[in-house]
C-alpha cells in the first residue's frame, strides 16, 4: 500500500518542459511511476520524452485521468500552479520548487486543506514508495524496499540514512519528504498519521531540524496517538539563534525552536533519538530486528 | 531579512502608522544638523540588527544640537552585541504616559498571521508570555477572509484598553499594521513600545521588521534597503557568489551538500571535540565552480584550521563531486589541510579519483564519525 505515492499514482508534471521538470519527469517515468501527462501553458500538443504535454490541468486530468500533480514551476508561478491543479480536481500535489513567498503558501494552505487534498512541499524532494513509484528529485538507487518509513524536512540528510539502512539491510515502505521551508503542506503529523494506517509500514523513522514547534507537537502525537515505534534525527544542536541555517524554515527565533527542546520533546515521549544518522540507522535495525527476530 | 528600525519606520510611514519625526546620521556632525533641523528635544538612538540597544547605552536623549552631537560620538562605533554602531537614528522626543505592545506574526504553526497586544510594553514579550499571560491579548486573522475590524475589537477588550480615543487610533493602527504586514510580505512586525503621549495620540516609537528573502523580487525598494555592511565579510562574499553560508566561530571550516546534512555535519564536527567555523551549502551540484567559490569564501576566514567536506552523492554523483574538488584544488591554492567524505551514488569511484590523484593535504574517509574525527584532529594539530 505504501502511503502518498504507489502504484495508484497517475502523475502530472506541472512545469514540464524545464530543464529540471523534464530531466526528473524522465526519471521518475523510468522509474516505473505512471507518468501520464505533463503541463506547459501554450505547449499544448507537444511530448516530452513520449509524455504528452497539455496547456492546462485540467485538459490533463480529462485526458488522462491523473490524481496526482509534481509541481516544478519557478517560485513565482509556483502558488497559482498549486492552484490550478487544487482547481482541477487533483487529490494530492507534490511542491519540489524552492523559493516560493511563504505569504503565498499561507494562502494555498489555507485554501488547500479544507478540501481534503495533500499537499507536500514545497521545497521538498518529493516522494518514494521503493518498488512502486518515484515523484520527485529523490534517488531511489540508495533506497530498497521494505517496512520502514521515513519522514524528513531535509534531503540530503535523508538520503543519508536511507543510505545507511538499506547497508544495514533495512527496506523502506515509503520515503517523504515534508520540505524546509516555514509553510509546508504537510507536517510530520500529517505523515505519521498516514505511516500509522498503513500495514506495509511497521516503524517510522522521522527527521527533524530547528526551527517552528513541528517536532514538539510531532512528540505528543506520537505518545497520545501512534502505536508504531518511531526512531527519530534532529539536526541543528550547533545553530547559532536567529540566523537561517540553509532552509528558510531553519532557524531558531529568541528561545524557540532550538533541537535540544526538540529532542527533549520526544525523548519524553519515549522516542529514542539517535545523535547522528549512523545511530539513527543502527537503532532502527536494532527495533526491526527484534521485532521479526 | 531584518530591516533597521529606520527602515520600518519608513514603511510604517507609507502605510499610514504614526512615527515621530526624525533624520539619519552617521557622523556627529550630521547628528548635530539632524537635531537642529527638527529643532527640539531628541533621542539619538543606535541603528544595529539587534536587541538590547537601551540596556547597552545606545539610546540617549539630548536638549540640544550639541548635546546630540556628543551623544553620537559616544554611540557611534559602540559594539553592542557583536554590532557596531555605524548609523543612528535621530528623532524628535516623545513624551510617554503609557507604553503598549502590538505584534502581528507569522505563526508557523497555525499557518495564519498572529497578532499580539498587551498594554505591558517596552519590555521583553517572550517575558510577558511566560510570566502574565494573561495580560496579552492574541488573535489569528485567516489569511483567505483578511483582516476584519471586529478583531481590532477583541484585541483592544481583552487587553483591557477602555480609553475611546486610544481605542480608535489602535484599531486604525491593528488595521494598518496588518495591511503592511501583507503588503511587505513581512515575517514579523513588532511595535515595541506603542505609546501614548500624555495629550493621548498613539504612535509607533520602535520597529522591528523582518522580511521574507523569497519575496523580495516583488519588493525593490525594500530589497534595496539591505546593509550589507551589517554582515560579517565572509558572509558579504558568499552573497556575491550565491553560496549559502554562515559564519560561526570555531576552527573547523565545513562544506555539504544539503541544508540538513551540513547542520548534521556541524553536530557531528561538534560531538568529536571540535568547533564548525561555518555553515556552507553548496546546493545540489559539486562542480568545479561551486567547489572554488565555496572554497573562496570559506578559506580566508584566519580561524579555519581544517576543512571538511561532506558529500552525499545523490542525484549528483560523487565521481563528478571528486573531479570538481580536484579542480578546485588545481585552480587555488589552499593552506588547510582538506579531510573529504563521499557516499552515495558512485562513492567508490569517487574515492578512487582522489586517491589516484591524492594532492598533498588532502584526507579521504569513508565515513561521516571518521571524517568528522579526523577533520578535528588536523585542526588542532594546525593550532
Amino acid at each position: 500500500m505504501a502511503i502518498v505515492v504507489g502504484t495508484e499514482t497517475r502523475l502530472v508534471v506541472q512545469g514540464i518542459t524545464g530543464r529540471e521538470g523534464s530531466f526528473h519527469a524522465t526519471r521518475n517515468k523510468g522509474y516505473g511511476t505512471a507518468v501520464v501527462a505533463g503541463v506547459t501553458p501554450g505547449k499544448g500538443g507537444a511530448e516530452v520524452e513520449g509524455i504528452p504535454v497539455f496547456d492546462t490541468v485540467r485538459d490533463a486530468v480529462a485526458e488522462t485521468g491523473a490524481n496526482t500533480a509534481m509541481v516544478f514551476v519557478p517560485a513565482r508561478f509556483a502558488a497559482d500552479a498549486i492552484y490550478e491543479a487544487v482547481d482541477a480536481g487533483i487529490e494530492t500535489v507534490i511542491t519540489i520548487t524552492e523559493g516560493i513567498p511563504a505569504h503565498d503558501m499561507l494562502r494555498v494552505y489555507n485554501y488547500v486543506r479544507p478540501r481534503g487534498i495533500t499537499l507536500i512541499g514545497p521545497n521538498c524532494p518529493g516522494a518514494l514508495s521503493p518498488g512502486k513509484a518515484n515523484v520527485g528529485i529523490i534517488p531511489a538507487e540508495i533506497f530498497s524496499e521494505g517496512r520502514v518509513g521515513l519522514v524528513s524536512r531535509s534531503g540530503t540528510l535523508t538520503y543519508q540514512i536511507g543510505h545507511e539502512l538499506t547497508q544495514l539491510g533495512v527496506g523502506q515502505s515509503t520515503i517523504v519528504g515534508i520540505g524546509g521551508d516555514p509553510v509546508v503542506g504537510s507536517s510530520f503529523i500529517d505523515i505519521l498519521e498516514r505511516f500509522e494506517g498503513d500495514p506495509e509500514t511497521e516503524l517510522v523513522v522521522m527527521v527533524g531540524e530547528i526551527g517552528g514547534d513541528e517536532e514538539e507537537k510531532a512528540a505528543a502525537f506520537i505518545g497520545e496517538r501512534m502505536t508504531k515505534p518511531v526512531v527519530a534525527y534532529i539536526a541543528g544542536f550547533t545553530a547559532p539563534p536567529g540566523k537561517t541555517m540553509g532552509h528558510a524554515g531553519a532557524i531558531i527565533s529568541g528561545s524557540a525552536g532550538t533541537a535540544q527542546a526538540k529532542k527533549e520533546a520526544l525523548e519524553a515521549r519515549g522516542v529514542r533519538v539517535g545523535t547522528n544518522p549512523t545511530e539513527v540507522a543502527e537503532l532502527v535495525a536494532d527495533a526491526v530486528g527484534a521485532r521479526t527476530g | 531579512m531584518d530591516l533597521y528600525e529606520y527602515q520600518g519606520k519608513e514603511l510604517f510611514k507609507r502605510h499610514g502608522i504614526p512615527v515621530s519625526d526624525g533624520r539619519l546620521a552617521t557622523t556627529p556632525e550630521q547628528a548635530h544638523s539632524a537635531a537642529d533641523s527638527l529643532g527640539a528635544e531628541v533621542v539619538v538612538k543606535a541603528q544595529v540588527l539587534t536587541g538590547g540597544r537601551g540596556k547597552a547605552g545606545g539610546i540617549k536623549l539630548a536638549d540640544s544640537p550639541e548635546e546630540a552631537e556628543e551623544h553620537a560620538r559616544e554611540i557611534l562605533g559602540m559594539d553592542i552585541r557583536g554590532h557596531v554602531v555605524k548609523k543612528l537614528w535621530i528623532e524628535k522626543a516623545s513624551d510617554i504616559a503609557k507604553e503598549y505592545y502590538l505584534s502581528l506574526t507569522f505563526d508557523r504553526g497555525e499557518k495564519k498571521p498572529l497578532f499580539m497586544l498587551t498594554t505591558e510594553g517596552g519590555v521583553d514579550i517572550e517575558e510577558v508570555a511566560e510570566k502574565t499571560p494573561e495580560a496579552l491579548a492574541k488573535l489569528h486573522v485567516d489569511p483567505l477572509a483578511g483582516f476584519q475590524p471586529y478583531q481590532a475589537r477583541r484585541l483592544l477588550f481583552t487587553a483591557g484598553i477602555s480609553e475611546p480615543g486610544e481605542q480608535k487610533q489602535i484599531a486604525a493602527i491593528i488595521e494598518k499594521l496588518y495591511e503592511t504586514f501583507v503588503a511587505e510580505d513581512a515575517m514579523l512586525c513588532e511595535v515595541n513600545p506603542l505609546i501614548v503621549t500624555p495629550d493621548g495620540q498613539v504612535k509607533a516609537l520602535d520597529s522591528k521588521f523582518t522580511i521574507d528573502d523569497n519575496a523580495l523580487y516583488r519588493h525593490a525598494d525594500v530589497a534595496e534597503m539591505r546593509d550589507l555592511d551589517a554582515y560579517p565579510a565572509e558572509e558579504r562574499a558568499a552573497r556575491e557568489k550565491g553560496v549559502t553560508y554562515v559564519k560561526l566561530d570555531g576552527e573547523v571550516g565545513i562544506l555539504g551538500n544539503g541544508a540538513g546534512l551540513v547542520m548534521s555535519t556541524l553536530d557531528v564536527i561538534a560531538q568529536a571535540g571540535g568547533r564548525p567555523a561555518n555553515f556552507c551549502d553548496l546546493g545540489g551540484g559539486g562542480d568545479a565552480e561551486g567547489v572554488v567559490d565555496a572554497l573562496e569564501v570559506i578559506t580566508p576566514d584566519p580561524q579555519v584550521r581544517s576543512i571538511l567536506f561532506n558529500i552525499f552523492g545523490g542525484i549528483t554523483r560523487c565521481d563528478e563531486v571528486a573531479r570538481g574538488i580536484l579542480e578546485a584544488l588545481g585552480r587555488m591554492e589552499i593552506g588547510q589541510p582538506i579531510v573529504v567524505r563521499l557516499d552515495g551514488t558512485n562513492a567508490e569511484e569517487g574515492r578512487r579519483i582522489l586517491a589516484d590523484a591524492s594532492p598533498a593535504n588532502l584526507h579521504v574517509e569513508e565515513t561521516m564519525l571518521s571524517a568528522a574525527r579526523r577533520a578535528v584532529e588536523l585542526a588542532g594539530e594546525a593550532a
